[in-house]
């Protein structure tokens, strides 16, 4: 079956809407459109793209940068390449450890369902909101200037960010936890500190250490940027490499990051689907964006 | 089955599940006190020099807020703010970047995204070399990106933009491209029958299924990537990172501390609006489902 024109038109006389959305619908788009080009133009224009120092730097990104990179070298520095790596998970392990530590008898604190006095919980998570806000390098930034070069100030920036992180992940697990339970240990005689380790522990610490190990594999690439400002770890190798032209060597550097990256990745998960069993971690998709959503805020 | 048989086969299967549980939470604690004093000692973990720095860290805290009186309120914050205006251009440079580097690396990042998607390439050479240049693309932190551009392109915002949209590029066709994994093959099989081409099929086909998301994914990129534009002026690559590296740098306390302020009130103002309008957008996508 198939239309003739005039009946096509004579539809579209009956249900406009049916073939294109209303003129003022239309309209909005249009200028969004517009809007959106038009501020990116203007963008290129105000950073530059359109002179000749973009020609020239695409030039020599191409010609010098990108050429030197390959082949990596520096194999014999291998060992020092290795123990800074080395010294990079273990400011992230430290880090998360530090911060999981702290974080722990706060997130009772800015739980609803454990801390009946309103103002401390909205404060307690305020602060968590806080300590997040700033990137890890900022406060390697401070931290170095304060506590001085290397791993101890990549250490507490990782460890303070982390605090901020696990405060909002570990309460929204004890928020969302089973109350029957908690009411039967308390039933059979227990005291408080009894409630917290056989009503609440139990359903929660599964979920916490799933959440710890996802920002320990996180924290790795964090801490493998943060030598950059002098916090320790094999990001001071690479900017130091990048910065002496040694481009090569930065490759290596680059490629030994990525593959630890992933080694840690794989057995963090798998790891993880141990401790709270496979059928309880598959939802990844799910899990990946509250988490990311966690790292952005 | 007596009873006290049974009573004593859960008692041995009660003994055997308690030494399973034992034994597991042992071996944890011992592998974890093992990677513990194997990262204290790699990483020269110092527990005095922490306690010594730890005050010298609330002192530097501290002098960030320059001291404010009631009386001379207004007079104390414009002395405090007094680089505001060299620091919201700064500002508005960082949110530029951000804008920019949102916008091309979404372009270029969602155009490859329909050949790293299984489901609309035919070509596996072509799926399997888009998918690693994506990975590659997003692995490398974009500050590392930053170092590199600014090699070649000297100080300035132009680095870093390039280096938030490669990451961007990455992370951007990655998620894309999972979108389009997962639309209904359908409609691109009535583009197809009606006489479509495979760029009509992707823009007819796959396009208006995937829209809302690819929207969502891209607000919240913005969100990251403000955040990443505040970063990458530490290397020299623009934007409001580059004043709070030297005030950090230079010891001007209260400098930073105006700086700091003004990032997270940007960065909170932005993950508001920006988590409201992505609300609003999946609210509309689940109504008209």
């Amino acid at each position: 079956m198939s239309l003739a024109g005039g009946e096509i038109e004579a539809l579209r006389a009956r249900a406009p809407e049916a073939f294109a959305p209303p003129g003022r619908e239309r309209l909005r788009r249009y200028l969004v459109r517009v809007a959106v080009a038009a501020l990116t133009v203007y963008c290129l224009y105000r950073f530059d793209f359109f002179s000749w120092s973009f020609v020239d730097g695409m030039s020599k990104l191409g010609a010098v940068v990108i050429s030197q990179l390959f082949p990596p070298s520096g194999f014999e520095l291998m060992p020092q390449f290795l123990a800074s790596m080395g010294e990079t998970i273990a400011m992230a392990f430290l880090g998360t450890v530090l911060g999981a530590v702290v974080a722990f008898p706060l997130a009772f604190l800015a739980s609803k369902n454990m801390m009946p006095a309103r103002p401390v919980q909205f404060g307690t998570r305020r602060l968590a909101d806080l300590l997040r806000a700033f990137d890890y390098l900022i406060w390697a930034l401070i931290f170095v200037r304060a506590i001085g070069l290397g791993p101890m100030a990549g250490i507490m920036a990782i460890a303070i960010v982390e605090v901020g992180t696990f405060v909002k992940l570990y309460s929204e697990a004890i928020e969302n936890l089973d109350r029957k339970q908690m009411d039967g240990v308390r039933a059979a005689g227990a005291n408080w500190p009894q409630i917290i380790r056989f009503g609440v522990l139990p359903q929660v610490l599964p979920m916490m250490v799933s959440n710890t190990l996802y920002m320990f594999e996180h924290n790795v690439r964090s801490a493998s940027i943060l030598g950059i400002v002098g916090a320790g770890g094999i990001g001071f190798l690479l900017a130091d490499r990048l910065r002496a032209y040694e481009l090569q060597e930065a490759c290596t550097i680059i490629i030994l990051v990525i593959l630890t990256v992933y080694a840690i990745d794989y057995l963090s998960k798998r790891l993880r689907e141990r401790i709270i069993g496979a059928e309880r971690s598959a939802p990844a998709a799910d899990d990946h964006s509250q988490f990311e959503d966690v790292k952005a805020r | 089955m007596t009873a006290s048989e049974a009573a004593a086969r859960f008692e041995r299967q009660y003994a055997d599940h308690r030494r399973a549980r034992i034994a597991a939470s042992t071996l944890f604690w011992v592998a974890f006190a093992i990677c513990f004093a194997v990262s204290v000692v790699v990483s020269k973990f110092d527990v005095v020099a922490l306690l010594q720095g730890l005050p010298r860290t609330g002192d530097f805290i501290v002098k960030m807020v320059p001291p404010i009186g009631w009386s001379s309120f207004g007079a104390d914050i414009a002395e405090w703010y007094w680089g505001i205006g060299k620091w919201l251009t700064s500002l508005l440079n960082t949110l530029l970047m951000a804008y920019l580097a949102t916008v091309l690396g979404t372009a270029i990042g969602g155009a490859l995204s329909f050949l790293a998607a299984r489901n609309l390439v035919k070509s596996y050479a072509v799926y399997w070399t888009t998918r690693r240049v994506l990975e590659i693309a997003r692995t490398v932190p974009d500050i590392v990106w930053a170092l590199l551009f600014v090699l070649a392109f000297g100080i300035g915002p132009l680095p870093g933009v390039l280096a938030i949209t490669v990451h961007t590029l990455g992370a951007q066709g990655k998620l894309f491209a999972e979108v389009n994994e997962n639309v209904s093959m359908l409609p691109i099989e009535g583009v197809r029958a009606s006489g479509g081409n495979w760029l009509q099929e992707m823009r007819f086909g796959v396009l208006p299924q995937a829209l809302p998301n690819y929207m969502s994914y891209t607000f919240w990129r913005i969100e990251l990537n403000v955040r990443s534009a505040t970063i990458v002026g530490f290397v020299g690559a623009g934007g409001i990172g580059h004043d709070l590296f030297t005030s950090i740098q230079l010891l001007y306390f209260a400098d930073a501390g105006a700086i700091l302020l003004i990032v997270v009130a940007t960065i909170m103002a932005i993950d508001m609006l920006s988590e409201r309008y992505r609300h609003r957008l999946i609210g509309k996508e689940h109504l008209s489902q």
